[in-house]
C-alpha cells in the first residue's frame, strides 16, 4: 500500500508539471485554435533565466528563499515577455490565414527559441540549484513525500485555483471567455480581442515558467532540449483531458501522470510512454474530443 | 556491354595478378619480416585508421634500428579497407598474397569480422588495435585473433563484478537508458550477474532520456530494496536519478560507465555525485613508454596520435616481439608466444589470455570522492562508507 501510495504522489507531482503546461496550450487553443508549439520553449525559457537570476544572486552572497522568490519572479517576467512576443511576430500577422500558416509559423518559432538558447546559452547540461527550500515538517510523515514534490503539489494548486478564480470572476477572464466563444461577436460587443489574446499568452507563460523553475528544482538539471518533451506531454495531455478546456486539462495531466506512474512501477518503464499513448488513443476513440471537450459544431 | 564488361573485369585480375607479382617477387627475395597493415586509411573513417598505420611504422622503424626482428628487418605491407566489410576481404586475400607473416588490423569490427575467416585459412596471427565487438574473441570462431582494446562487454563485466567482488552486494537494479550503448551494456550486465549467481538482478528496465522526472522508476528500486543500481547510458539522465535518489535518502550505491565518467556528471549533480562509481577507460598517457610514443609520432609525422594511436602502438610491439620470443613466423608459434610472453607497451605490459583478448588493457573503475573522478583498485575493497 505505500508503494501505491508513492507511486501516486509521484504520478500527481508529474501531473502538476503536465497541468502547468497545459493550461497554457488548452488556453490559447480554446481562444483562436492555435496549437501553440513554442509554448514548451516558453517553459524551457522560464527554468534558463530563474538559473541565470539564482546564480547571479548566489554570487552576490544571497540565499534561502529570497533568491526563489527573486529567481522565480523574474521567470516569470521573462516568460510572459517571450509569450507575448511570440504572439505578437509570429501569430497575430496570421491570423486571417489558413489554420495551418500559424501551426507552421509555432512549429518554427519551437525551432528558433531552442536553437537561440542553444547558441546564447549552451548545448551542455547544466545544474540548477535545488531553489525550493527543504520543509522540515514533511520529516514527521517518514520519507514518503520530499518537499520539492509537497511545494509543486501545493503552487500547482493555488495557481490552478487562481487561475479560476481570474477566468470566472474578473472582466478580463469574462473577455477570454466571450472571445473563445464567438471572437467576432466580442468584437462587436467592444472586448478588445487583441489584448485578451495577449493576455491568455501571457497568463499561459506564466504557468509554464512557474513549472519551468519547479521542475528544474526538483531534477536539478536543464539544456536546451527540455521543453520539447515536456511540451509534448503537456499537449498530450491536453487533447486527452479535451483541448480547450481548463479543467480538462488538468484532469488530463493527472491521468497521464499517474498512468506513466503505474506503468513504471507496476510494469516496467520500458512501457512508460507506451501505456500513456496507448490510453490516449483509446480515449479518443471513445471520445473523439477528449474526456471534457466539447463536441463542437461545425460553424456556418 | 556484358562483354565490354567482363573483358574489364579480366583486364584488371590481370592487372592486379601482374602488380601482385612484382611486389611479391622481390619482397620474398629480401627476405624481410612481414607486418600488414590492414584498416581504413582514406575515406570518412580515415581518422580511426591512419593513427594505427602511423603507430607501425613508428614500431618497425624502433625495431630496426636496434636490428630488426630476427636478424631481418621489418617491412611494412599496408592496404586499405576503408572500413568496408565488402572490401575487407579483398584486402585480406591482398596481404595474404603479398606473404605477410602477421597482420596488425583491420580497424572496424565489421570488417575485421569478414577478413577473419581469410587470415585464418591462410594461418596469419591477426591483431587489431580497435575492433571492440564482443563476439569476435568470445565466439571462438578466429583463433587466429587478438585485440589491444577491451571488448564492449569487458566493462560491463567490470561494473557485475564490481558490484558483486568488492562491494559484495547481492540485489542488483540494472537501469539503461534504451540506447544502443546502454542497453547493450545493461544487458552483458544482467548476464554476467545471472550467470555468477553471486547476486540477482531485482530491476531490469529502460527509462525514457529527457523525461520530466524520474520518481516511479526510484520508488521502483527503492521498493525492491536492490543495495546498487548499474546503469547503461550517459550522464544527463544518470544524475537526474542519482539527485532523486539521494532527496529520497536513498543509500544505494550507483554504478555506470564511461558515459557517466565525464566532469559534467559532477558538475550536474553535485553533492548527489559523491560516492558514485564509473568505470572508464584506463588512463595511461602518463606511461612513459606512451609519452615516448606520442612524441615520437609528434617528431616524425607532426600530428596528433589520434584514435588508438597506443592501441596500435602496443599491438604493433606485442605482434613483433611475439615473433622475436618465438623465434619463428609459425601461426602455432606465435600464437602461442602471444599468451605466453608478457611485454611493456604504452598501454602497460600486457600478454593475452586465450581468447585473445589483452590482459591488463581496458578499463578501471572510478569513483566521485570530494568532486573528482578517482581510481580506485577493483580488486581490493575500496574504503567506502557502509550506509544504511
Amino acid at each position: 500500500m505505500d508503494y501505491f501510495f508513492e507511486l501516486f504522489l509521484g504520478g500527481l507531482t508529474r501531473g502538476s508539471i503536465y497541468a502547468l503546461i497545459a493550461l497554457g496550450y488548452t488556453m490559447v487553443y480554446g481562444i483562436i485554435e492555435l496549437i501553440n508549439f513554442a509554448h514548451g520553449e516558453i517553459y524551457m525559457i522560464g527554468a534558463f533565466t530563474a538559473l541565470i537570476v539564482s546564480s547571479v544572486l548566489a554570487f552576490a552572497g544571497m540565499s534561502g528563499p529570497s533568491v526563489l522568490f527573486l529567481a522565480a519572479s523574474v521567470a516569470i517576467i521573462y516568460s510572459a515577455a517571450y509569450g507575448f512576443t511570440v504572439e505578437k511576430i509570429a501569430y497575430k500577422p496570421l491570423r486571417q490565414a489558413p489554420r495551418l500558416s500559424p501551426l507552421i509559423s509555432a512549429i518554427g518559432m519551437s525551432i528558433f527559441l531552442q536553437n537561440y538558447v542553444m547558441l546564447a546559452q549552451t548545448s551542455d547540461f547544466l545544474p540548477f540549484p535545488s531553489l525550493l527550500p527543504e520543509l522540515p515538517f514533511l520529516e514527521s510523515y517518514g520519507l514518503k513525500i520530499g518537499s520539492s514534490e509537497f511545494i509543486i503539489l501545493v503552487t500547482t494548486a493555488v495557481s490552478m485555483v487562481l487561475l479560476m478564480l481570474l477566468i470566472k470572476f474578473t472582466k478580463m477572464g469574462k473577455a477570454m471567455r466571450a472571445t473563445a466563444q464567438d471572437r467576432n461577436m466580442a468584437m462587436l460587443v467592444g472586448v478588445d480581442v487583441n489584448r485578451t489574446i495577449s493576455y491568455t499568452f501571457i497568463i499561459g507563460s506564466i504557468l509554464a515558467a512557474i513549472g519551468g523553475v519547479l521542475i528544474a528544482s526538483h531534477i536539478g538539471r536543464i539544456n536546451f532540449y527540455i521543453g520539447f518533451i515536456a511540451g509534448i506531454k503537456a499537449f498530450t495531455a491536453a487533447v486527452l483531458g479535451g483541448i480547450g478546456s481548463i479543467p480538462g486539462a488538468v484532469l488530463g495531466a493527472f491521468i497521464l501522470g499517474w498512468t506513466e506512474s503505474f506503468a513504471t512501477g507496476y510494469v516496467s518503464s520500458d512501457y512508460e510512454d507506451v501505456f500513456a499513448f496507448v490510453l490516449l488513443v483509446l480515449i479518443l476513440i471513445i471520445r473523439p474530443s477528449g474526456l471534457l471537450g466539447r463536441s463542437t459544431v461545425q460553424k456556418v | 556491354m556484358k562483354i565490354r564488361l567482363s573483358g574489364r573485369v579480366f583486364l584488371s585480375w590481370f592487372i592486379i595478378a601482374g602488380l601482385a607479382g612484382i611486389f611479391a617477387g622481390p619482397a620474398a627475395a629480401a627476405d624481410t619480416i612481414k607486418l600488414g597493415v590492414a584498416g581504413s586509411h582514406s575515406g570518412d573513417l580515415a581518422s580511426y585508421g591512419l593513427p594505427t598505420k602511423r603507430a607501425a611504422e613508428l614500431v618497425a622503424k624502433e625495431f630496426n634500428a636496434k636490428g630488426g626482428v630476427l636478424g631481418k628487418k621489418v617491412e611494412i605491407l599496408s592496404e586499405d579497407d576503408v572500413c568496408k566489410p565488402e572490401l575487407a576481404t579483398n584486402t585480406a586475400t591482398k596481404l595474404v598474397s603479398r606473404g605477410a607473416h602477421v597482420v596488425l588490423g583491420h580497424i572496424c569490427s565489421g570488417a575485421t569480422k569478414t577478413a577473419l575467416g581469410i587470415y585464418k585459412d591462410a594461418g596469419i596471427v591477426t591483431m587489431s588495435s580497435s575492433a571492440t565487438n564482443p563476439e569476435l574473441t568470445q565466439s571462438g570462431k578466429y583463433p587466429n585473433f587478438f585485440r589491444t582494446i577491451a571488448s564492449d562487454d569487458a566493462q560491463a563485466k567490470l561494473d557485475a563484478d564490481f558490484a558483486m567482488d568488492v562491494l559484495k552486494v547481492k540485489k542488483i537494479a540494472i537501469l539503461h537508458d534504451k540506447g544502443d550503448y546502454g542497453k547493450g551494456l545493461a544487458e552483458f550486465a544482467r548476464g554476467f550477474i545471472e550467470a555468477s549467481k553471486k547476486a540477482q538482478v531485482v530491476v531490469f528496465e529502460g527509462i525514457t532520456p529527457g523525461a520530466v522526472d524520474y520518481s516511479a522508476v526510484v520508488n521502483k528500486i527503492k521498493q525492491s530494496g536492490a543495495e546498487a543500481v548499474i546503469y547503461g547510458g550517459y550522464h544527463p539522465e544518470a544524475s537526474s536519478i542519482v539527485i532523486q535518489m539521494r532527496k529520497k535518502k536513498m543509500g544505494t550505491l550507483f554504478i555506470s560507465d564511461d558515459g557517466v565518467k565525464d566532469d559534467t556528471f559532477i558538475k550536474v549533480a553535485g553533492k548527489a555525485a559523491e560516492g558514485v562509481y564509473a568505470s572508464g577507460p584506463r588512463d595511461t598517457t602518463k606511461n612513459p613508454l606512451a609519452i615516448a610514443a606520442i612524441a615520437a609520432n609528434k617528431s616524425t609525422y607532426n600530428t596528433d596520435p589520434g584514435a588508438f594511436f597506443l592501441n596500435g602502438y602496443a599491438a604493433a610491439q606485442a605482434l613483433l616481439n611475439a615473433i622475436q620470443k618465438a623465434k619463428s613466423t609459425k601461426y602455432e608459434d606465435v600464437a602461442k608466444a602471444l599468451r605466453t610472453y608478457p611485454v611493456d607497451t604504452p598501454l602497460g605490459k600486457i600478454k593475452f589470455d586465450k581468447r585473445g583478448d589483452a590482459i591488463g588493457v581496458g578499463f578501471s573503475m572510478y569513483q566521485v570522492r570530494n568532486g573528482v573522478y578517482v581510481e580506485v583498485p577493483a580488486a581490493t575493497p575500496a574504503p567506502v562508507k557502509k550506509k544504511k
